[in-house]
């Protein structure tokens, strides 16, 4: 059972081969023998995750089914979800019950999925390891001892655990994408603006941006279809047409120009790395793609830039977290000085709390020219080299990073190594670009990640070429030892 | 170029965030950020004369819609996960004395 694709599982329980309370247990079954080696999941509420999968059952039974009745999701602890805790990987929201729900979750709902439970993640979503969270780092399903990236990691690591048939992450400087590399499984952060980001925890509201996890492609354009569309409670979410993402997966790719910066294979590429990633551009090549060179000569500016405009964004988003109107609060306050800077100091983790000082300080009176101002007009440059690509190619593909999952604690006391990480995946979340990881092969036993990027709103054609990647290669179906105990 | 952060204007930045930090911890997260704000002075190098700052990816503006209620009133829900309130008011240590 845990080995079906979500495609696999529609058909099945639209067939009648296996109910949704017996695909629920199965997973509630296998989160409880095997998640003590992954810690993925902050939240499960088993008879909450049954109840619905029985009301799934009822509904199919009566020929009443949506797209996803049944099937149970994972969603990122990021994502408000009425009536169950909702964390966002920090102790300041650890006891924290949302009354409502956010779009994704309350679409998830309508379309009949059953909410498996809430991922672990860095806190606030500031992080590439996992290593943030309040509730202990998620670990990599491939080797336990590494990381699982980050900060959707707990969703990467619930997927290539086999605890979930698919979940939800947000990016928003390379967090599916990162992670999903990371732990071999496919994630997509589609445009910015195709999904509603109402009710998920805000850290930087002009990059976040929510997304699908899974193993393919194909599962991915599934979820999709349920979670892309226009929010008139989210002033940004983009009122352009949405699309069957599974029309067009198995499309041709004869004609198909993909560009290659040159930047992103470069000095601080893993050798072997890229050597996957060289492998996988050729199997695109034979089924009839086009490879041209490129540059996007700004490359080299975009983590300094993200690190400006992100923890300036999230400096102002988090000012919200007071101690005042839910989450938590310091005890015995003095004052109400004393309750907002001691609820703050000891709500938030070191990261959090580095990036809101960053943060507003770039934003304070005397510096806001020189680095707030400054980052937003090179952040147009960076858009620019790749609309200037776009000219001339139909997707750029390159690798999702620098190099394979990193140790637990090797990067964890070093803020600017663990900000390398995210080189290749930036650019897209400034640009406002989807983009996407899929599996690519393994250096020494861990996962690799090709990176894909499109247009503005083509994440039709990113899942189009990806899915054809996956009908030629099956790195995206290795299912890693520690995920093969379990029940079933 | 920008000179490198000292630890009185972490304490500024750090009460303006309003966020306690132990005299422990100061040097160190000084340290820290002055690495970062280190990291980030490369952009002063780029010559940005013209362009325009983007604030949105795609350029979009702020939407309006039409002034009416569209939400219901829910305070109680809402104050029901609130540390402390009474009559439907949210409750902080003494202000004025």
């Amino acid at each position: 059972m845990h080995t079906k694709s979500v495609a696999q599982l529609v058909t099945g329980l639209r067939e009648r081969q296996f109910s949704s309370v017996e695909v629920t247990r199965a997973y509630l079954d296998r989160i409880d023998a095997l998640d003590s080696q992954y810690n993925s999941f902050i939240t499960v509420d088993e008879a909450a995750a049954l109840a619905a999968a029985g009301v799934a059952d009822e509904r199919l039974a009566s020929g009443a089914a949506n797209a996803l009745t049944g099937i149970p999701i994972a969603h990122k602890d990021i994502f408000c979800t009425d009536g169950v805790r909702t964390s966002c990987g920090s102790r300041m929201l650890d006891n924290f019950v949302p009354p409502y729900d956010a779009t994704v979750i309350q679409r998830f709902k309508s379309a009949g999925a059953v909410l498996l439970g809430k991922t672990n993640m860095d806190e606030f979503a500031m992080g590439s390891s996992n290593e943030s969270s309040f509730y202990g780092p998620a670990r990599n399903p491939w080797n336990t001892d590494l990381v699982p990236g980050g900060s959707s990691g707990g969703s990467a690591a619930a997927v290539a655990g086999l605890l979930a048939p698919a979940a939800t992450g947000t990016d928003t400087g390379g967090s599916i994408r990162q992670p999903a590399a990371f732990c071999g499984i496919t994630g997509l952060k589609p445009t910015y603006g195709r999904v509603s980001r109402l009710g998920i925890v805000a850290f930087a509201s002009s990059l976040d941006q929510a997304g699908p996890m899974a193993h393919s492609a194909e599962d991915c354009a599934f979820l999709l279809n349920t979670m892309a569309g226009h929010d008139p409670l989210d002033s940004t979410s983009s009122t352009v047409a949405t699309e069957d993402y599974c029309a067009t997966l198995g499309d041709s790719l004869e004609g198909l120009r993909i560009g290659l910066p040159t930047e992103y294979f470069g000095e601080g590429l893993d050798v072997a790395t890229g050597e996957c990633i060289n492998d996988a551009l050729k199997e695109l090549e034979a089924q009839g793609a086009t490879l041209v060179e490129m540059s996007l000569p700004h490359s080299a500016l975009t983590i300094p830039t993200y690190y400006i405009i992100a923890p300036a964004e999230a400096s102002t988003n988090l000012a919200r977290f007071d101690g005042v109107r839910y989450g938590y609060r310091c005890e015995n306050p003095v004052d109400l000085h004393d309750l907002y800077s001691r609820t703050r100091q000891e709500g938030f983790g070191e990261e959090v709390k580095r990036r809101i000082l960053v943060g507003t300080y770039a934003l304070s009176a005397g510096y806001y020219d020189a680095y707030y101002k400054k980052a937003q007009q090179i952040r147009r440059l960076i858009k620019q080299d790749f609309m200037h690509c776009f000219e001339q190619v139909d997707v750029i593909a390159g690798p999702t990073t620098p190099g394979p999952a990193f140790a637990l604690g090797a990067k964890s006391n070093d803020p600017i190594s663990m900000y390398l990480e995210d080189v290749y995946t930036l650019a897209v979340n400034l640009a406002g670009l989807p983009g996407m990881s899929l599996p690519a092969g393994f250096v020494e036993g861990k996962p690799v990640g090709l990176q894909l990027i499109g247009r503005h709103f083509s994440e039709a054609r990113l899942l189009n070429v990806a899915h054809r990647f996956q009908q030629a290669t099956d790195w995206h179906l290795r299912t890693p030892d520690s995920a093969k105990g379990g029940t079933l | 170029m920008i000179m490198a952060i000292e630890q009185g204007e972490i304490e500024k930045v750090a009460e303006l965030s309003r966020i306690r930090i132990s005299d422990e911890e100061i040097g160190q997260v000084t340290e820290r950020i002055a690495e970062i704000l280190q990291m980030v002075d490369q952009l002063q190098a780029v010559d940005t004369h013209d362009v325009e700052p983007m604030a949105n990816p795609l350029d979009a503006t702020q939407r309006l819609r039409p002034d009416e209620v569209t939400q219901s009133n829910r305070r109680d829900a809402f104050q029901a996960i609130a540390p402390a309130v009474e009559n439907g008011l949210y409750l902080v240590p003494k202000v004025i004395e």
